[in-house]
C-alpha cells in the first residue's frame, strides 16, 4: 500500500492544549503566559553576578584566593540552571478530562446525589476518600471535569489543574508544583547562597581596598559594589526567608497552598495524612523521590490528518527522548485510541489509516451511539474552547 | 449469538470488525496517599466480558509497577543525589528510574491487549496518555452481531 505522505507542518499536542501556557522550542519549554517579571528575575542574577564578575573578582583572585570567583562560577551556575529548569518543566499539570471520561463522572454524580427538585441547586460535587485513615475531600473541578486528586489544585493564572500545587510564582513565570519543586526549592537555597556569597565578598573587598586606598577611592574605582550591595541586601531578606519557609513546609511535608487554606491546621480539621511524621523521612521524599514523567504528551504529534504520520512519529518521538518517553510505544500498542478525539470522529481516520483496499464505506458510519457517546457532541463544545 | 473465533482473534481484526460501545474508566485508589494505585474494585459492565480475576491480576500488576516508580529507597535517592549534582543535564544521558517502569507498563499492556483483551472485545489504555487518572477500558463490539456477548469458552482459549 502506497503511503500517502502529507508535506504539510505536523501539528504536535502542545499546539491544542486548552491552559493559558505558552511553549516554545517545539513545545519542549512551557511556562506561564506572563513572562516579565522572569526576565526581571534573570537580568537581576545575571546582572549582578556579572558585576561582581567584573568589579570584585579580579582583585579578590589576586589579594585573598583563586578559588573565590571559581566557587562563584559553580554557584551562579547552579543557581541559573534550577531557575531555568523551575521555569521552563511542566510543573505536573493534569490533562483535562476527554468527553467519555467527563460524561462518566457526571453520570456517576448523578448517580450519587439521586433526584434533585427543580428550583433546587444540586450539591457540591466532593468526593470523600479515606487516606491515611483521614477522610480528604477531593474537589471537582468545573474546568477540566474531573475530580482534582489529592493535592492538586486548579491554578487560575495558567488555567490548569496541578498536582501537588504549590503556588504560583511569578519570579520564575510558571506554576511550581510536584515536578519541579524541588528544583524551586533548590533555586531558592542556592539563590540565597549566592546572594550571601556575594554580599559578604563584597564587603570583604570594600574593606580589604579600604585598608590600602581609603572607602571612597574604592568605592570610585569599583562602582559596582554599590549596586550589588543594594541588590543583595534586598533579596536577601526576601530570599533567605522564602528558603526558610520552605524547608519548614518540606519538614511538615506541605504545601504553600495547603498552608494558606490552613488545610491541616485547627483543632477540628484533619492531621495532615501525608507527612511521614518523620523530618528526615520528609525531606528525602520531597527532595529525593523519583522524577515523576509529564504527562502531557507535549510534543506528541496530532493525529488529525487522514494518513497516520507514522515517519514523523518516529523521527519526532526520538528527537527529544527525556519529554516523552512512552509516546512512541503506547502509540504503537494502542493505536486506535486516538487522544482528543471522540470514537465518532475517530472512525474515519482509523478506517483510512489502515489504507486497507478491503475497507469498505459502510465500515466508517459511525456506531449507533449509546447513552455516553449521544452526550458527547455537548461536552466536546464545551471543553473545546 | 456465538462469534466466530477468529473476529477477535488479534488487535487488527478487532479494529476492522468492530465497533467501540463503551468505555469503562477504573479510577485511582488513594488509600495509601498519592501514589499511583488503581481500584481493583470489578466494574459491572466487564460482567459478562472477562472474568474478575483476569482483571484484578492486570491492575495489580499494574499497581506494583507503579510502586516500583514511585519507591523511595537507596535507588531514587542515588538517582536524585547524582543529578543533582550533574545539575541535571544527566538526564539528558541517560533515562529515569520512572521512565524506564513507564516502559515496562507499556510493554506490559501491549501484551495483555495482544492476549487477554483483544480475543475478549476489550482494550486497555495506558493511563499515562490519560494524565494517570484512570485505566481507560474500551468495550468493543461486533458490528454483525446484535448480542454482546463474546466471552465464549472458545475465544478465550484460542486468545490464550
Amino acid at each position: 500500500m502506497s503511503a500517502v505522505m502529507i508535506t504539510r507542518k505536523v501539528t504536535r499536542k502542545w499546539e491544542k492544549l486548552p491552559g493559558k501556557n505558552t511553549f516554545c522550542c517545539d513545545g519542549r519549554v512551557m511556562m506561564a503566559r506572563q513572562k516579565g517579571v522572569f526576565y526581571l528575575t534573570l537580568f537581576l542574577i545575571v546582572g549582578t553576578c556579572s558585576l561582581f564578575f567584573a568589579f570584585e573578582c579580579p582583585y579578590l583572585a589576586v589579594h585573598l584566593s583563586p578559588a573565590i570567583p571559581v566557587f562563584a562560577v559553580l554557584l551562579f551556575v547552579f543557581v541559573v540552571a534550577m531557575l531555568l529548569r523551575t521555569s521552563f518543566s511542566d510543573p505536573g499539570v493534569l490533562p483535562r478530562a476527554l468527553p467519555e471520561e467527563a460524561n462518566f463522572i457526571e453520570m456517576e454524580i448523578e448517580a450519587a446525589n439521586g433526584n434533585v427538585m427543580a428550583g433546587q441547586r444540586p450539591p457540591p460535587r466532593i468526593k470523600n476518600v479515606q487516606i491515611n485513615n483521614q477522610i480528604v475531600k477531593l474537589k471537582y473541578c468545573y474546568t477540566c471535569k474531573i475530580f482534582r486528586p489529592p493535592r492538586a489544585s486548579h491554578c487560575s493564572i495558567c488555567d490548569n489543574c496541578v498536582d501537588r500545587f504549590d503556588h504560583h510564582c511569578p519570579w520564575v513565570g510558571n506554576c511550581v508544583g510536584k515536578r519541579n519543586y524541588r528544583y524551586f526549592y533548590l533555586f531558592t537555597l542556592s539563590l540565597s547562597l549566592l546572594t550571601i556569597y556575594i554580599f559578604a565578598f563584597n564587603i570583604v573587598h570594600v574593606v580589604l581596598r579600604s585598608v590600602d586606598s581609603g572607602f571612597m577611592n574604592t568605592l570610585k574605582e569599583t562602582p559596582g559594589t554599590v549596586l550589588e550591595v543594594l541588590v543583595c541586601f534586598f533579596t536577601l531578606w526576601s530570599v533567605v526567608g522564602l528558603t526558610g519557609f520552605h524547608t519548614y513546609l518540606i519538614s511538615l511535608n506541605q504545601t504553600t497552598n495547603e498552608d494558606i487554606k490552613g488545610s491541616w491546621s485547627g483543632k477540628n480539621r484533619v492531621q495532615n495524612p501525608y507527612s511521614h511524621k518523620n523530618f528526615i523521612k520528609n525531606c528525602c521524599e520531597v527532595l529525593c523521590g523519583p522524577t515523576y514523567p509529564s504527562v502531557l504528551d507535549r510534543r506528541g504529534v496530532m493525529l488529525e490528518d487522514s494518513t497516520r504520520p507514522t515517519p514523523s512519529d518516529a523521527s519526532a518521538a526520538s528527537t527529544y527522548k527525556s519529554t516523552n518517553p512512552v509516546s512512541q510505544t503506547t502509540k504503537s500498542s494502542a493505536p486506535l485510541i486516538p487522544n482528543e478525539h471522540t470514537p465518532e470522529e475517530a472512525k474515519p481516520s482509523i478506517g483510512a489509516g489502515t489504507q486497507k483496499s478491503t475497507s469498505s464505506p459502510k465500515e466508517e458510519k459511525p456506531p449507533s451511539p449509546t447513552s455516553p457517546n449521544a452526550v458527547a457532541p455537548a461536552v466536546i463544545k464545551e471543553s473545546a474552547h | 449469538m456465538v462469534l466466530q473465533n477468529k473476529e477477535f482473534h488479534n488487535l487488527q481484526e478487532l479494529r476492522h470488525s468492530a465497533s467501540l460501545a463503551n468505555k469503562v474508566f477504573i479510577q485511582r485508589d488513594y488509600t495509601d496517599g498519592t501514589v499511583c494505585k488503581f481500584q481493583t474494585k470489578f466494574p459491572s459492565e466487564l460482567d459478562s466480558r472477562i472474568e474478575r480475576t483476569l482483571f484484578e491480576d492486570t491492575v495489580k500488576t499494574l499497581n506494583n509497577y507503579y510502586a516500583e516508580a514511585e519507591k523511595i529507597g537507596g535507588q531514587s535517592y542515588l538517582e536524585g543525589c547524582l543529578a543533582c549534582l550533574t545539575v541535571y543535564l544527566i538526564f539528558l544521558c541517560i533515562e529515569t528510574r520512572y521512565e524506564k517502569v513507564l516502559k515496562k507498563i507499556s510493554r506490559y499492556i501491549q501484551e495483555q491487549n495482544e492476549k487477554v483483551y483483544a480475543p475478549r472485545g476489550l482494550l486497555i489504555t495506558d493511563p499515562i496518555e490519560r494524565g494517570m487518572r484512570v485505566i481507560e477500558i474500551s468495550v468493543y463490539e461486533d458490528r454483525g452481531s446484535s448480542g454482546s456477548s463474546s466471552g465464549s469458552s472458545t475465544t478465550s482459549s484460542s486468545g490464550r
